[in-house]
């Protein structure tokens, strides 16, 4: 942990209920008074979905995005187990802890929009019952064991703490018999957390071809795996750098600028290699005529490809060693973290056709609203978790400049 | 960034595995019709559009009527409470003078995109083909809205316990043997009602030379096409058009000869075969992660999550 000569982990301190946390709370609280209405009365009264748009913004972000967002505990474990980068390390608890809290946001979105939801403990049970054709069954299944393995990666951060608090004995006591227990575990369950996402990421592409037909041409490829695994990754390092930029800011901390830029060149190889195989697959699968349409698909496919591109761009351009390069890498990360998103939301939204005598889907503000709400609920958890919990290294950047 | 290039190989390996897969998805074997299979033949130059299996689609599987249908039965489209339809085409829309008559129900696929879709078997097809839905495994995740390409699995939207509606053949209505198969007089409540013999019930193969002979002996009546036979691999409803009236202006969508499944499912199928390709990409990265974490112990280092 301690490589870069910027200390230990340590929790952030200070008061918990600052005016943001009462804001995100408020709005939590809220979408709980929603679901249990949305409970109450089902599904149709409270969404736009319709037999022809059966999934909507609760399937298209909070779980297909939403976890893709949450990538970024996969990115980082790439970078640090698999190409021997332990320079990020300092970048990994935080990751990690975005990343638990974005698939438990996913695992939660999916049991809002679940018409059935009772039935779900079988899932994981009833093994005699799996239909194997099922690209979903799948991602359900690493999905639920993805979310799990996160939260124990992050155990031995709580249980750092919890071994501190000599009030608390009997916690006191579960840490220290359960953290040795779990250090030997880690390297299994870090291995289980990289190829995991690798798995249902990729998958979350097969699971929609199962559109066929209602699935416009130029998203209906065998490649959409492909696209959806390395563009989660390029969503996962624009993610970190997000997230590190405003917390290390908010929270007065190293802003870890040079690890940051570091990233750069990895995530050049990423975009340029998503936004190339996408544009030389099109034109090998004969489907160049689509590329030139200028409806909306087209249009939609081009601003998939920049959002590749020029971030890209950008993070090739030549380090100033000012102020300028952290703005670059904020609006590379922000423009590839879109781009992601707009390929996701188009896969699953835009590029859905069941048929022209289907309005087009359109989220009510009841959908819109408990998404906003759950986000809200994570943010809550995270600024209690840093508060409280050794996340953060790097002592406040107040004492020494970046 | 001095990426291993051993490490970037390694990483790369369920990328490749999944490259692999996206090339050779069409390996997956092309299902046929089992052979009792049964079906329905919907000739629409025989309908007349007296909705009288509308109505006992209703009454043998207890639908509720369409909400606003206080005087009149009428619903305008498939819904969790219809099941079975009867829609009216006016050419004269498109300049033409024809006007037509369809039904509309689940086809009953070779290859069903829903069964394909459902992670626990509640959309299964049957014995004889019919698919069917059992709810007590289902979670209303309505993949299987998404997977059918006719639109047909209906969710009910206005319910707190809702379930997956669609037709499956009136088996429960019929009396069946334990394998799903209707009864000797079993059939179809639609296909009992209909006074013109418009829409009939039979083994599929019967109805498939049926369907054939019509157009073999009548070429100036039908358009020479029998829709279903081809379709998404075929499906175990058949349908007649009059000449003039083409199948996609009836709502009966142009379809390829593949099988919706085909692609996801063969793709899967190949990324992990005997899984493979997982267990693999695990022992490789566990590899990795030890290298890594014993690089950190012998330089004293403390290393967490």
């Amino acid at each position: 942990m301690n490589n870069n000569g910027h200390g230990v982990p340590r929790p952030v301190g200070g008061p918990i209920m600052t005016p943001v946390m009462k804001l995100c709370l408020a709005l939590a609280g809220i979408t709980a008074i929603l679901l249990i209405y949305r409970f109450l009365v089902g599904l149709g009264p409270v969404t736009n979905m319709t037999d022809g748009h059966p999934w909507g913004l609760w399937i298209a972000f909070d779980v297909v995005t939403g976890t893709a967002l949450a990538c970024g505990g996969y990115a980082i474990a790439l970078l640090i187990y698999v190409f021997n980068k332990g320079k990020y390390h300092p970048l990994i608890r935080s990751a990690i802890l975005t990343s638990a809290l974005g698939y438990t946001l996913g695992a939660i979105g999916v049991i809002i929009d679940l018409g059935r939801p009772w039935w779900t403990w079988k899932l994981p049970i009833f093994f005699w019952t799996w239909n194997l054709d099922s690209v979903q069954l799948e991602v359900a299944l690493c999905i639920m064991l993805y979310t799990a393995v996160l939260w124990i990666e992050m155990a031995p951060v709580f249980m750092e703490r919890w071994e501190q608090e000599d009030d608390k004995p009997k916690l006191q006591e579960f840490s220290r018999k359960w953290t040795p227990i779990l250090m030997k575990a880690m390297p299994w369950l870090i291995a289980l957390g990289i190829v995991l996402p690798t798995m249902h990421q990729s998958s979350l592409g097969s699971m929609i071809l199962l559109a066929g037909p209602k699935l416009h041409p130029l998203w209906l490829t065998p490649w959409l795996p492909f696209f959806f695994l390395v563009s989660c990754v390029a969503m996962g390092y624009g993610m970190v750098v997000l997230e590190t930029m405003w917390s290390r800011t908010v929270y007065s901390r190293y802003r870890e600028t040079s690890i940051l830029t570091a990233l750069s060149p990895a995530m050049v190889v990423v975009l340029l290699t998503w936004a190339g195989v996408r544009l030389f697959n099109v034109v090998a699968a004969g489907k160049a005529e689509y590329l030139f349409n200028l409806d909306r698909f087209s249009i939609l496919f081009w601003l998939e490809v920049l959002l590749f591109v020029v971030p890209a761009v950008i993070l090739m351009l030549k380090p100033t060693r000012t102020d300028r390069d952290r703005g670059r890498l904020f609006l590379a990360s922000g423009m590839m973290v879109t781009g992601g998103m707009l390929h996701r939301f188009t896969a699953y939204w835009f590029a859905y056709n069941p048929g022209d005598h289907w309005n087009l889907y359109f989220p009510s503000m009841f959908e819109i609203f408990v998404t906003v709400g759950l986000i809200a609920a994570e943010v809550a958890a995270f600024m209690y978790i840093i508060k409280r919990f050794p996340i953060l290294t790097g002592r406040p950047s107040a004492a020494l400049p970046t | 960034m001095n990426i291993s290039r051993r490490g970037a190989l390694k990483v790369a390996a369920f990328g490749a595995a999944t490259a692999a897969g996206a090339r050779k998805a069409e390996a997956r074997e092309e299902k046929t019709a089992p052979p009792d299979a049964t079906g329905m033949l919907y000739d629409a130059t025989l309908c007349i559009g007296c909705k009288a299996c509308v109505a006992a689609c209703r009454d043998a599987n207890d639908l509720e009527l369409e909400k606003g249908s206080v005087l009149y039965d009428d619903p305008v489209d498939l819904s969790a409470n219809t099941c079975n339809i009867i829609k009216f085409y006016d050419g004269a829309g498109d300049g033409e003078a024809q006007v037509s008559f369809v039904k509309q129900q689940c086809m009953h696929c070779i290859d069903p995109a829903c069964a394909a879709a459902c992670m626990m078997g509640s959309f299964q097809k049957r014995q004889n083909g019919i698919v069917t839905w059992k709810p007590d495994r289902c979670i209303g995740c309505r993949y299987c809205q998404v997977a059918c390409p006719f639109n047909i699995p209906k969710f009910e939207w206005d319910s707190p316990l809702p379930a997956m509606v669609k037709c499956q053949m009136c088996l429960a209505k019929a009396g069946t043997t334990k394998e799903g198969q209707l009864n000797e007089v079993g059939q179809p409540a639609c296909t009992e009602v209909c006074p013109r013999e418009a829409v009939i019930y039979g083994p599929y193969e019967e109805l498939k030379a049926e369907a054939l002979r019509r157009i073999a002996e009548y070429p100036d009546r039908y358009e020479d096409h029998v829709y279903g036979l081809e379709e998404v691999g075929g499906t175990q409803v058949l349908y007649l058009t009059a000449k003039g009236v083409p199948f996609a202006k009836l709502g009966l969508p142009e379809l390829g000869p593949e099988p919706v499944p085909a692609l996801p499912v063969g793709l899967q199928h190949t990324i992990y075969k005997g899984f493979i390709a997982p267990i693999a990409v695990y022992g490789i990265v566990a590899g990795l992660v030890w290298r890594t974490r014993r690089q950190y112990d012998d330089a004293g280092e403390e290393v967490g999550a």
